[in-house]
């Protein structure tokens, strides 16, 4: 396993970042914003988990019974971040319809020329 | 009331008087309340500035919950904070008491509760970026503030306002999750996010900050010269500068604020940016210090050329645009440059100085944004074009971005001449003297776009037979522009106060960080 985890996010930070960059679509400029997201999410999530922890729930202490368990912090933190990133997407959203019926087009690149030439 | 609250109150009153404006479901009594709170905010910051100033420490701090740090959330507040406080707060006081004014045209009536709603989340954002001790907090206000930013550009009257809004939105994000990442990759680190806690744990070794027992490769090494923080820094620095708009991420700035609400790009031309510009100044001094930031990673031979390069191209750029908005909105990017440019020399004096801009600047782009609202209530237009012969036609509202414009160039007996001073003198301490120079180059770029305007006001005629007579923007819009813009020249006359603060609030974060 190793850094497993950690190549997963890298590797679907740059899917979500080149959509982002690359794609023209409105809709799918969000869908690499929200895997953009997501990696972030896996990133605080598997730093928490340590090998063999358990849940963060007390245990009776007694000879032999070491309990290890997972930082909880960043699981909690990163609640926090998705709760952020749902307003983000709903909002991003609502921006991509409001345009859409502005300008009856969802394409970046038509909705500049419309603008240019108005 | 109980004085030690203050920290907390600052960012609970309008955070919980946003969702009031929404019951309130009246657009003048909802405007009412929002201009209450506004000037209780101004209130309470002024009051803890007082605080601060008197305390022995030079600094406030509140513990959320009763939780001490650095296991609970702390506010805490030095000279600094409580200066962009006070700065945020008359800025948004100001706009809020003028705000239903300038909506009147821009968005229907029966929307303005939510509008005020929206500024108050927006304040309440700021606030908590300014107030907060803790690093993730930072991230949760700074999202607040940005999605807040991103709906009020949005309700702007052109359909340009939506993409310009959906292209804030992207970029925008796109540096919230680095700052997130940047944070992250810190706290994996050193295992807390309190600043103060965060700034000693760095320059431990790696082996006093984990517990004994864990294997490490090499416990001598300090934590701060770990790769891993390396790339938290590098995140950091990259999502703020996203979010500072710093030369070349600036490609979102113009757009939102040529596009936005009058209102809203007043009051976002003055704060926003700063509080970005605040909390880069947070991570790089209070949280990795100096000896990090200018001597292991040598951030300076990055910041310096960018913000060289914000200061020229985006001047440059400004002198070509025909809208008055689209050329605020680029002196905005090449402004931001020089506050950049005062941190990025890593001394006391360029701190100073850059902290002095921060100050000046806010008020001079909020007045002079303002002005173009003024503007904006007597006539449609407000391209070159259209302003021609307006020096007679509106004559105090001229006079008032004539007085602006000065302040951008820095001409003496304004505040932004303080500014530029500060910045040329400390670059000529360092033995800088060709950025002494560029800066210099910078304000004469200032000059032409200012001129530009000037021109057309008082020496162009109008091309068709419009009204001649004098008839200036209602009165209160005006006063609101001239408090603002008068401010700047007050502050250029009596340089003390600024300075002062100023200089012990370099002093602290200067000996801040190790």
């Amino acid at each position: 396993m190793g850094l497993f985890n950690y190549w997963t996010v890298i590797v679907l930070m740059m899917i979500g970042f080149y959509t982002v960059i690359a794609r023209n679509n409105l809709i799918k400029t969000m869908i690499g914003l929200g895997i953009f997201q997501v990696s972030v999410f896996m990133l605080y999530i598997s730093m928490g988990k340590i090998a063999d922890g358990t849940a963060p729930i007390r245990v009776q202490p007694s000879a032999g019974n070491e309990a290890f368990y997972s930082n909880p912090l960043p699981h909690v933190l990163i609640l926090t971040a998705i709760v952020v990133g749902v307003a983000t997407t709903a909002l991003g959203l609502a921006l991509v319809i409001r345009i859409r019926e502005v300008y009856g087009s969802i394409e970046e690149d038509e909705i500049l020329e419309m603008d240019r030439d108005s | 009331m109980n004085p030690d609250q203050l920290p907390v109150l600052q960012v609970i009153l309008p955070l919980l008087a946003a969702p009031c404006c929404l019951l309130l479901r009246h657009s003048r009594l909802a405007w009412c309340f929002a201009v209450l709170v506004g000037c209780l905010s101004l209130l309470i910051a002024a009051t803890q500035l007082h605080a601060i100033h008197t305390s022995t420490s030079g600094s406030i701090s509140y513990e959320i919950g009763g939780w001490a740090a650095p296991w609970g959330i702390e506010y805490r507040l030095d000279r600094l904070g409580g200066m962009v406080l006070l700065v945020l707060t008359s800025i948004a006081a100001v706009t809020l008491s003028v705000s239903r004014r300038l909506l009147q045209d821009e968005v229907p009536e029966d929307r303005h509760h939510l509008f005020f709603a929206i500024f108050l989340l927006c304040l309440a954002g700021l606030s908590g970026i300014v107030s907060t001790g803790d690093l993730f907090n930072v991230f949760v206000f700074l999202e607040i503030a940005s999605l807040s930013s991103y709906v009020l550009i949005s309700l702007g009257r052109s359909r340009r306002a939506l993409v310009a809004a959906f292209q804030y939105l992207v970029m925008g994000t796109i540096g919230s999750t680095f700052i997130l990442i940047g944070i992250g990759l810190a706290y994996m680190m050193t295992g807390t996010l309190n600043m103060a806690d965060l700034s000693e744990r760095l320059t431990m070794t790696l082996g006093s900050v984990y517990a004994e027992g864990a294997s490490i490769e090499n416990p001598e090494l300090p934590v701060n010269q770990t790769r891993t923080i390396l790339a938290a820094f590098a995140f950091l620095t990259v999502g703020l500068a996203l979010k500072l708009a710093l030369f070349p991420l600036h490609a979102w700035l113009p757009n939102a604020y040529a596009t936005a609400p009058a209102v809203v790009s007043t009051f976002l031309s003055g704060t926003s940016t700063k509080v970005a510009y605040y909390v880069l100044l947070r991570v790089i001094f209070t949280i990795f210090g100096v000896a990090f930031t200018f001597e292991q990673v040598g951030l300076q031979y990055l910041l310096t050329p960018l913000a060289i390069s914000a200061i020229l191209v985006a001047s440059t750029i400004a002198i070509y645009q025909g809208d008055l908005r689209r050329m605020l909105a680029y002196s905005s990017v090449a402004q931001i440059g020089y506050l950049v440019l005062g941190l990025s020399f890593g001394t006391e004096a360029g701190l100073t100085a850059g902290i002095v801009h921060l100050f000046n600047h806010a008020l001079m782009k909020s007045g002079l944004f303002l002005v173009v609202g003024c503007i904006a209530t007597r006539q449609s237009g407000l391209t070159l074009e259209s302003i021609r012969g307006l020096g007679r036609r509106m004559p105090l509202t001229m006079a008032a971005f004539v007085v602006g414009g000065l302040g951008l160039i820095g001409v003496p007996l304004t505040s932004g001449f303080i500014s530029k001073w500060l910045l040329v003198s400390a670059a000529l301490e360092d033995g800088h003297w060709l950025v002494a120079v560029l800066v210099v180059v910078g304000s004469l770029l200032a000059v032409v776009y200012v001129w530009r305007v000037v021109e057309a006001a008082y020496f162009q005629e109008p091309d068709d037979e419009t009204p001649s007579e004098p008839r200036d923007a209602p009165a209160g819009l005006l006063a609101a522009a001239w408090v603002l813009l008068g401010a700047t020249l007050v502050f250029g006359i009596y340089t003390d106060l600024p300075v002062s603060v100023a200089r012990e609030a370099a002093a602290s974060l200067m000996g801040g960080g190790s």
